[in-house]
């Protein structure tokens, strides 16, 4: 009877989650998602909280306002940090499913040996293994992100790294699989914690190489690997609702993952161990070419002729904090009468989505906010397009240079533009060190400066009329 | 090893799910995709409240009792920022943005 009655609400709960991600598919109905999800999670934890085996409270009480403490704050970060917010949400999520899955192999170990069989043993070590490997890869995401002193920046690379690397993946596989097949030896005990700790270190190994660019597939791939932690979970506790959660969680990260990788013409396996930022020095030099800038003044005349222009914001903008004063030239912008769009890439920033998220809190209508793909037909009709802090998703090169790193991949075509307007801060090639074609161009104009700053000074041209100077 | 087979079909048939409904989500809202989907598997929460309140040894429990703290601060902090950041998402400006152009 209480079996049926639980049962009956894990399905509910399953049903909300999935309703949940359904109701994403725009953003009108997108808060019912969220509201599906709060209840789903409130009816599976009171279920189980119900359950007869549950028979201390105090810690559950405890963890439970802590885990709201924690949470409250995490949740107020600026936009700006959602990046760093996710990767750490990912660290938590691999701890859990690492603890549950090691208490869980003692428990049993002393009081149901008969339990460890090869399939609950596989179960358990991909859930330890994919959590602790996740909670040390997120650690380092978070802390490249949030700009931690002492976590490396550049991709950190050395010779031989693959070879360590698969060396490592194959003693964890290998141990993995003398534990699966004698969970009971007297020696498992001891084992267990070394795949604990090689699992720890595979976590940071994988990170460490890689860069600033390839972080949108790094935080989607290891939202993937902590949904699969769960999955491995259910297996473990025989629970279909974690087992369904795990699994929407690991299917959003994967298809997250994909795009970002069609979005850089890259696989998997070369955003893991290629070591985007190395390639850099190659072809730095050749002939000396010349920027042409330009001052705020002229930018804004320009600007104030055009009757379409197109902004294409980076991660730049969102360093710069600059969402706000593009707000303000949009609405100068508008009030003239001008059509602007924005141009996202989908790998502009440093996660799935973070342009569109800043662009929004700045209220800018999310109408206005063009995937690639669309807005480069529109491009050549543009009659300024306004780099914000973007390079790599700009560059040409991409089409045209076949010995460039990012030759192949989709860019938004800001070269097709009339003219071109590009915010930047300094003249050194950006974060992947790529020089951009796009910047020698005889229609571009460089704005050189912090881009919050340099639009300030637009805003001010336009607003101000002339006279200002 | 009865319960092998029927969270095998549970877990293929909720990839193809959630490749289906992911498939379809707005690109707008890839950001707060991924701190829903993150709430939403911090539901591993319910595993981590059997090994806490169990009749288990103390130590088991604590380790218990920090999955569960780690999972509650995914739960709060993920749908809370969720919903902050779909908040901000509107069709349109508020008024005195000027002439809406042609």
């Amino acid at each position: 009877m209480m079996f049926g009655v639980s049962q009956f609400a894990y399905i509910v709960a399953s049903s909300l989650f999935i309703l949940a991600l359904h109701w994403m598919n725009t953003p009108a109905t997108a808060r019912n998602g969220v509201y599906a999800g709060v209840a789903g999670t409130a009816i599976a934890v009171l279920t189980t909280w119900a359950d007869p085996s549950v028979i201390h409270h105090g810690w559950i009480i405890i963890a439970i306002a802590a885990g709201f403490a924690v949470g409250i704050p995490l949740s107020r970060v600026p936009l700006t940090a959602v990046p760093q917010r996710t990767a750490l949400s990912h660290a938590f999520g691999g701890i859990a499913a690492g603890l549950v899955g090691t208490a869980e192999y003692y428990l049993r170990l002393s009081a149901e040996p008969a339990w460890l069989t090869p399939f609950h043993m596989v179960a358990l070590i991909a859930e330890i293994v994919l959590g602790y490997l996740t909670f040390t890869g997120s650690l380092m995401a978070a802390g490249k992100l949030q700009e931690v002193k002492w976590v490396p920046q550049r991709p950190v690379t050395y010779a031989g790294q693959n070879f360590v690397n698969l060396v490592l993946f194959l003693a964890t596989v290998g141990l993995a699989a003398a534990l699966a097949i004698h969970p009971t030896a007297a020696w498992a005990p001891f084992l267990f914690p070394v795949v604990i700790l090689l699992a720890l270190t595979f976590g940071v190994l994988l990170i460490i190489p890689i860069g600033g660019a390839d972080m949108p597939t790094v935080i989607a791939i290891l939202n993937s690997y902590a949904g699969l932690s769960a999955v491995a979970m259910g297996f473990v506790l025989d629970s279909k609702l974690l087992i369904t959660a795990g699994a929407l969680d690991g299917s959003s990260g994967l298809i997250l993952a994909i795009i970002m990788c069609k979005a850089m013409n890259r696989s998997f396996t070369n955003v893991l161990f290629g070591a985007f930022g190395q390639v850099q020095q190659v072809k730095a030099s050749g002939e000396q070419k010349q920027y042409k800038s330009e001052t705020p003044e002229g930018a804004a005349q320009v600007l104030e002729q055009a009757s379409f222009v197109v902004i294409i914001p980076g991660y730049g903008m969102a360093v710069a904090q600059a969402q706000h004063k593009v707000r303000e030239l949009y609405d100068q912008l508008k009030k003239r009468g001008i059509t602007v769009k924005f141009a996202i890439h989908p790998v502009a920033g440093r996660m799935p989505g973070h342009m569109n998220v800043l662009l929004a809190e700045a209220d800018i209508p999310y109408t206005d906010l063009v995937e690639m793909d669309d807005i480069n037909h529109d491009m050549p009709q543009a009659d300024v397009a306004l780099v914000v802090g973007a390079n790599d998703v700009v560059n040409p090169a991409a089409h045209t240079d076949k010995s460039s790193p990012i030759y192949g991949m989709p860019i938004i075509e800001a070269s097709k533009a009339r003219t071109i307007f590009a915010i930047k801060r300094s003249k050194n090639p950006g974060f992947a060190g790529i020089e951009n074609e796009l910047y020698f161009s005889d229609r571009t104009w460089m704005l050189f400066g912090d881009a919050k700053v340099v639009i300030g000074d637009l805003v001010k041209e336009l607003s101000g009329g002339s006279g200002m100077h | 090893m009865n319960d092998m087979w029927p969270t095998l079909w549970v877990f293929v048939l909720a990839s193809f799910i959630g490749m289906g409904v992911i498939r379809k989500v707005s690109r707008l809202l890839h950001t707060p995709l991924m701190s829903l989907t993150n709430a939403i598997s911090a539901i591993a929460v319910v595993g981590a409240i059997l090994v806490t309140g169990g009749d288990y040894p103390l130590h088991i429990r604590m380790l218990g009792a920090v999955a569960l703290f780690a999972s509650m601060a995914n739960i709060v902090s993920g749908f809370l920022i969720t919903d902050r950041m779909l908040k901000m998402f509107k069709t349109d400006t508020k008024p005195g943005a000027g002439g809406n152009h042609s």
